[in-house]
């Protein structure tokens, strides 16, 4: 792939994920927002952060599936989206819904359960956040880095679930999102046990060489940091 | 070569719609009044009574809120009324398919003289007032809303509860040509048990604050508020009064509702606003007025507790959530 598709790619990904806040803004401007404006926001930011963090996984199964590792070169910038529209969704949270209530904010994270793993999610996310640069990536090491980086799939699975806890009855958005997750989390797991299996049927090759050229296509120097995907 | 002129449609109809209706929603109704020649070909029913038209009533000062009432566009743009979908905007978007002519309701049940009522007679039965009643909804919002209807009570004293009658059950329409969430989806997912049951003590029905209502903010119910006709049972949550009404039965068991058969373990019988007992999954403690930043606290029996406290008397609200 060469330099210029690659920019032309990561700037694609940046309009695709700024729309959905420009619109946002553009509806607060043009009082577009409805009846209750700080509802729609809070919502529509979760909404967003849910989908980038969906694509950013989405990465890694279309190259297990098709053999494509273009796209794993745009999975730390789709991250890092995700981050940027869970951080902007607590703020709302805190700033415009409780207006820094802070005893009932606290009691609201440890009584209810969706909003316990919300925030848990948003915990786990920030030192994924903030390792996400390579100098960091050489710092930890390869490995260390890729299993820290693991707990992207414990955030996505939280994430899930604040929505699936906080539905009322009908809406059925949480589904869906559970469904590509599942989808998701399940291309791995057949690419990890298939990659297992294959392993021991040729007793000529260790485990890890057999893992070397997923690895690979997966690792440039400039496609930004590899991880178990 | 024929050229048809289409039938006109009153000037005031559509003013009135204008005023109140948003860009959005105006486009909408824009596109239903557009249609609406078409759709009176095939409907052609008799008396319309077009949502945004008139609706005399006198104030009853007795039943004030000091809050300022909520923006009229809020009030039928924001909307839970799941015949039409779960989201907000749904009612408002959808509701151009529910035709609230002609309309009858059925009372029956344990009562001496049960009687079908024709919505227009229904509406005449007792003198039109306008009472500003807080709305606070179980998802944690409130509004403040000029009603137009009278005292479910003065039904009821007609049509003469016997004995047994201990309950009122309301059922709302069932007709998934006029209600599209009531068609069964791709998935079989639904979203409620149809027809949309409630349910009230008799007590409680008798209330005079619970009001058997026809109107809102000086006009006819619009589509997506309930036409023709609903209850408003202002102390409770809002999913306790019913909306599109056509049948009132009286009953000595406790009705099963829509909610209550739908998630048992969030929603009670009597969802008394109680900012005391929480649902399971969030806090009732505060809402959010529509129209206002802040949360405001969330009153006792949403503010009605000197009217209404005495019917729950020894009665522990916990259990009886």
């Amino acid at each position: 792939m060469s330099r210029r598709t690659r920019i032309a790619l990561k700037a694609a990904v940046w309009v695709a994920c700024l729309a959905p806040l420009a619109l946002l803004l553009y509806r607060a401007w043009a009082g577009g927002l409805g009846a209750n404006p700080i509802d729609y926001v809070t919502r529509t930011l979760g909404d967003w952060t849910l989908r980038i963090l969906l694509a950013s996984l989405a990465m890694t199964p279309l190259r297990l599936l098709f053999g494509l590792s273009w796209p794993v070169t745009l999975r730390r910038l789709l991250g890092l989206f995700a981050f940027f529209y869970v951080c902007l969704h607590l703020a709302v949270w805190v700033v415009l819904d409780h207006f820094f209530d802070w005893p009932q904010m606290i009691a609201d994270v440890l009584k209810r359960p969706y909003i316990t793993v919300g925030v848990l999610a948003v915990a786990l996310l920030v030192p994924l956040a903030a390792t996400s640069t390579a100098r960091m990536v050489k710092r930890l090491g390869a490995t260390t880095w890729r299993r820290l980086h693991r707990l992207v799939y414990a955030v996505a699975v939280l994430g899930v679930l604040h929505y699936l806890w906080l539905a009322k009855k009908g809406v059925n958005d949480p589904y869906w999102y559970a469904g590509a997750l599942g989808l998701l989390l399940g291309i791995r797991l057949w690419a990890w046990a298939r990659r297992l299996a294959r392993g021991r049927r040729i007793p000529g090759l260790s485990p890890a060489m057999a893992l070397a050229p997923a690895r690979a296509s997966g690792r440039g120097p400039d496609r930004g940091p590899a991880s178990s995907g | 070569m024929l050229i048809r002129r289409a039938p006109e449609i009153k000037s005031s109809g559509i003013t009135d719609h204008r005023v109140y209706l948003s860009r959005r929603a105006f486009m909408a109704g824009a596109a239903a009044l557009a249609l609406a020649p078409v759709r009176r070909a095939v409907a052609a029913p008799a008396s319309q009574v077009p949502a945004g038209q008139p609706l005399k009533a006198t104030r009853n000062e007795a039943f004030a809120v000091e809050d300022p009432p909520t923006a009229l566009e809020s009030v039928t743009t924001y909307n839970n009324f799941y015949e039409f979908g779960v989201n907000k905007g749904d009612p408002a978007r959808l509701a151009h398919t529910l035709r609230p002519r002609p309309w009858t309701v059925e009372v029956d049940g344990h009562v001496a003289r049960p009687r079908r009522y024709d919505v227009d007679e229904l509406m005449r039965l007792a003198p039109l007032e306008e009472r500003v009643y807080r709305l606070r909804c179980v998802e944690g919002w409130s509004m403040v809303i000029p009603w137009i209807g009278y005292p479910l009570a003065e039904l009821l004293k007609r049509v003469q509860p016997t004995g047994q009658a201990r309950f009122v059950e309301f059922t709302t329409l069932l007709d998934p040509e006029q209600f599209p969430a009531q068609r069964p989806s791709f998935f079989g997912f639904s979203s409620l048990e149809w027809p949309y049951a409630e349910g009230l003590r008799l007590d409680e029905a008798l209330h005079p604050l619970t009001l058997l209502t026809f109107g809102l903010y000086g006009q006819v119910l619009p589509n997506q508020n309930g036409a023709p006709v609903r209850v408003v049972v202002p102390w409770k949550y809002g999913f306790k009064s019913p909306k599109s009404i056509v049948r009132i039965r009286l009953v000595s068991e406790e009705p099963r509702t829509a909610w209550v058969k739908a998630a048992p373990n969030e929603y009670g019988f009597y969802s008394n606003v109680n900012p005391a007992v929480d649902h399971p999954r969030w806090s009732q403690a505060t809402e959010r007025r529509i129209g206002e930043f802040r949360r405001r606290k969330t009153l006792m029996f949403n503010g009605y507790a000197d009217q209404v406290a005495p019917l729950y008397a020894g009665m522990d609200l916990r259990k009886h959530f």
